[in-house]
C-alpha cells in the first residue's frame, strides 16, 4: 500500500446542500487509527458516511485507499449504528458474520476454505461461536454487537469504519474488541471509529473532536484536555491517567477545594 | 372421504389445472413475496398489483394480450414512483400512494367507458382460476424457473438489502440497483400472477404465505419453503371450498391463505403463553425469604 488509506482535504460534509463539517484535512497511514469524538448530531457519522462512498462531499477531495470514495468495496470494512430491517430477517448469527466475505466473493464467488476460516476464527475471537446457530433476533445487544464486529473482522479490510463500535458491549466484550483493533492495526489496516467514548479515543493514533466544526484534532495528549472536551460536549470533564489508558469522568475532581483553573492529567 | 378431498380434481380438468396454477402461483408468490415481507415492500407490492388495471384495460381495448399489457401497467407504475420520489423530495410511500390511485382510477376510467367491459373488469380484478389453460400454466411455470433462479444468483445482494442497504453499498452491492431489480421480480410476479387470482388477489399471496413464514422460519430458504407449503395449501383447501360450497374460487384461495396466516399467529401466542405457563411465575422474593 502505497497512498494513505485515508486522505482529506478541506473536505466539506453534510446531506444535500447543507454542510454539517467544513474544512476537515487529515491523513491516516496504514496501521494507524483516528477516533471521531462528539456529541449526537456533531457530524461523525456524517463524515463516516462520506468516508464510505455513501454520501457524496460537498467541497474538498477525499481519497479512500487510493481511490474515490465507495470503488474499494473489498477492502473495506463497516459497522454501522442503526439496523432497522435486522429484527425482521430470519437469520442466524453465522450468516450475519459469512455476509463479511460477500465484498471479497462478489455475486458469484464461491466460498473456499479460507473464507470458513476467516468467519470461524472471527467468530471465535469474539467469543461467539457457541451462538453461531441462533437466530439474530434472539440474541441480546451486547451479543449481536459481538456478532457484528465478528463480520467487521470477517472481512480482513485494510480499512475499518466503526460507528459505536463498543455499544452495548460488556467489559469483556470491550476487551475482544480492543484486541480485535490491536489486530487489525497490527497487519497494516488502518481503523476510523466514531465513539463518544473518551476512554476508547484515548488509545488512537489521533483525535478529531467535532461539534458540526472541528474543536481539535491531533494526538490524544494534545486534544483530550478539559478545556478541548468543554466545547465539544458542553460539560466538564477530567482525565485520571491509568498505566496504559486515560478514563474520563464528569465534574471536578473530588480535592474537596477549588482551585478555579483545569485539572488536566 | 375420497369424494371430498379428491374426487374434485380427479373428475373434473378445470379444477386440475386450477390446482396446478395455484401451487405455480403459490411457489411464485413465496419466492417473490419472501423479499416483499422481509424489505418492506408491502406497499409498492399492492400498488403493482392494482396500478396494472389500465395496463390491461388497454390491451383488452387494443385486442392485445393481457398480460402484455398488464407489464407495461407495472413499469408505468415503478417509472412514476422512481420519477416522483428523485424529483419532489416527497417520501416513497406518497409517491407510491400517488400512482396507486392515480392508475386505479385510470383503469376503472377506461372500464367504465365501455358497456362489454362489466365481465371483464371482475376477471381482471378477481381472476379466473377456473379458466386456466395449459399455455397459461406454461407461463407460470416459466415464471418460476426464471424468479427462483434470479433469486438464487442475487441471493447475497438480496440478503444484504433486507438486512442493511448501506452494508450492501458499503460491500459493493448497489441498493439502487438490486432494489430496482427486487421491484421489476415483483412485478413480474404481478403481471404473470393476476390471470389465475385477479389484480386484487395476488397481493394476498405475495404477502400472506411469506409473513408466515416469517414467524416460522429461522432461515431465508425456509421462511420461502414454508410460503410455498402455506400457500400451496391454501390453493387446495381454498379450491376445495369453493368447489363444495360454490364460493368464488380466487377469493376463497387467497381468504384461505390470509386465516393460515393468522392461525400461524395464534398458535404461535399461544405456544409462548403456554410455555411461559410451564416455567411458573417469576418470584419476586430471594429464595428462603420469609
Amino acid at each position: 500500500m502505497s497512498a494513505a488509506p485515508l486522505s482529506a482535504t478541506t473536505l466539506t460534509v453534510g446531506y444535500g446542500t447543507d454542510p454539517v463539517v467544513e474544512g476537515i484535512s487529515l491523513t491516516l497511514q496504514p496501521g494507524e487509527s483516528l477516533a471521531l469524538v462528539g456529541t449526537n448530531g456533531s457530524g461523525k457519522s456524517t463524515l463516516l458516511k462520506t468516508i464510505l462512498g455513501l454520501i457524496p462531499p460537498l467541497a474538498g477531495s477525499l481519497e479512500v485507499l487510493g481511490g474515490k470514495p465507495g470503488t474499494r468495496p473489498k477492502r473495506i470494512a463497516y459497522l454501522g449504528q442503526a439496523h432497522t430491517a435486522r429484527f425482521v430477517v430470519p437469520i442466524r448469527a453465522i450468516e450475519v458474520v459469512r455476509m463479511g466475505r460477500f465484498a471479497a466473493l462478489g455475486l458469484f464467488g464461491r466460498t473456499a476454505d479460507r473464507d470458513r476460516q476467516l468467519v470461524h476464527d472471527a467468530m471465535a475471537h469474539m467469543e461467539v461461536t457457541h451462538l453461531a446457530d441462533e437466530p439474530l433476533r434472539s440474541l441480546s445487544g451486547g451479543q449481536q454487537q459481538r456478532v457484528y464486529l465478528a463480520q467487521v473482522m470477517a472481512r480482513e479490510a485494510d480499512l475499518l469504519v466503526l460507528d459505536e463500535p463498543t455499544g452495548g458491549l460488556d467489559v469483556a466484550g470491550r476487551e475482544r474488541y480492543r484486541e480485535l483493533v490491536e489486530m487489525a492495526l497490527a497487519r497494516g489496516a488502518s481503523v476510523v471509529t466514531a465513539t463518544h467514548d473518551i476512554g476508547e479515543a484515548s488509545g488512537c493514533n489521533q483525535v478529531m473532536l467535532l461539534n458540526r466544526r472541528i474543536i481539535a484534532q491531533g494526538a490524544p495528549e494534545d486534544v483530550l484536555n478539559t478545556s478541548m472536551l468543554l466545547q465539544t460536549f458542553g460539560i466538564t470533564l477530567q482525565g485520571i491517567q491509568h498505566d496504559d489508558h486515560h478514563d474520563f469522568v464528569i465534574g471536578e475532581m473530588p480535592h474537596g477545594h477549588d482551585h478555579g483553573h483545569d485539572h488536566s492529567h | 372421504m375420497y369424494n371430498w378431498l379428491i374426487a374434485p380434481f380427479s373428475n373434473n380438468e378445470f379444477m386440475r389445472n386450477a390446482l396446478v396454477a395455484g401451487i405455480l402461483v403459490s411457489v411464485l408468490c413465496a419466492v417473490a413475496g419472501t423479499f416483499v415481507v422481509l424489505r418492506g415492500l408491502a406497499f409498492i407490492g399492492d400498488a403493482l398489483a392494482h396500478g396494472v388495471l389500465p395496463g390491461v384495460a388497454g390491451a383488452l381495448l387494443l385486442g392485445a394480450p393481457g398480460m402484455l399489457g398488464a407489464a407495461v401497467g407495472s413499469a408505468v407504475m415503478i417509472v412514476g414512483v422512481s420519477f416522483v420520489t428523485n424529483r419532489s423530495g416527497l417520501s416513497s410511500d406518497t409517491a407510491i400512494g400517488l400512482l396507486f390511485v392515480g392508475m386505479l382510477a385510470l383503469g376503472v376510467i377506461m372500464v367504465s367507458r365501455t358497456d362489454s367491459f362489466n365481465g371483464d373488469i371482475v376477471r381482471i380484478l378477481f381472476g379466473e382460476i377456473l379458466g386456466i389453460r395449459a399455455a397459461n400454466i406454461l407461463v407460470l411455470a416459466i415464471a418460476v424457473v426464471v424468479i427462483s433462479a434470479c433469486v438464487a444468483l442475487l441471493y447475497r445482494p438480496f440478503l444484504l438489502l433486507c438486512f442493511d442497504p448501506e452494508q450492501a453499498d458499503v460491500s459493493g452491492f448497489s441498493s439502487r440497483r438490486y432494489h430496482a431489480i427486487m421491484l421489476v421480480m415483483v412485478a413480474a410476479t404481478v403481471v404473470v400472477s393476476f390471470q389465475a387470482v385477479g389484480t386484487l388477489l395476488v397481493f394476498g399471496m405475495l404477502i400472506a404465505p411469506a409473513s408466515a413464514g416469517a414467524l416460522l422460519a429461522r432461515r431465508i430458504w425456509a421462511m420461502i419453503a414454508w410460503a410455498i407449503g402455506i400457500g400451496a395449501t391454501s390453493v387446495y383447501v381454498g379450491l376445495l371450498l369453493s368447489y363444495h360450497y360454490d364460493t368464488s374460487a380466487g377469493a376463497t384461495v387467497v381468504f384461505v391463505t390470509v386465516c393460515a396466516f393468522f392461525v400461524v399467529l395464534v398458535a404461535q401466542v399461544a405456544g409462548r403463553s403456554v410455555a411461559r405457563g410451564l416455567r411458573g411465575p417469576v418470584s419476586a422474593s430471594p429464595v428462603g425469604a420469609t
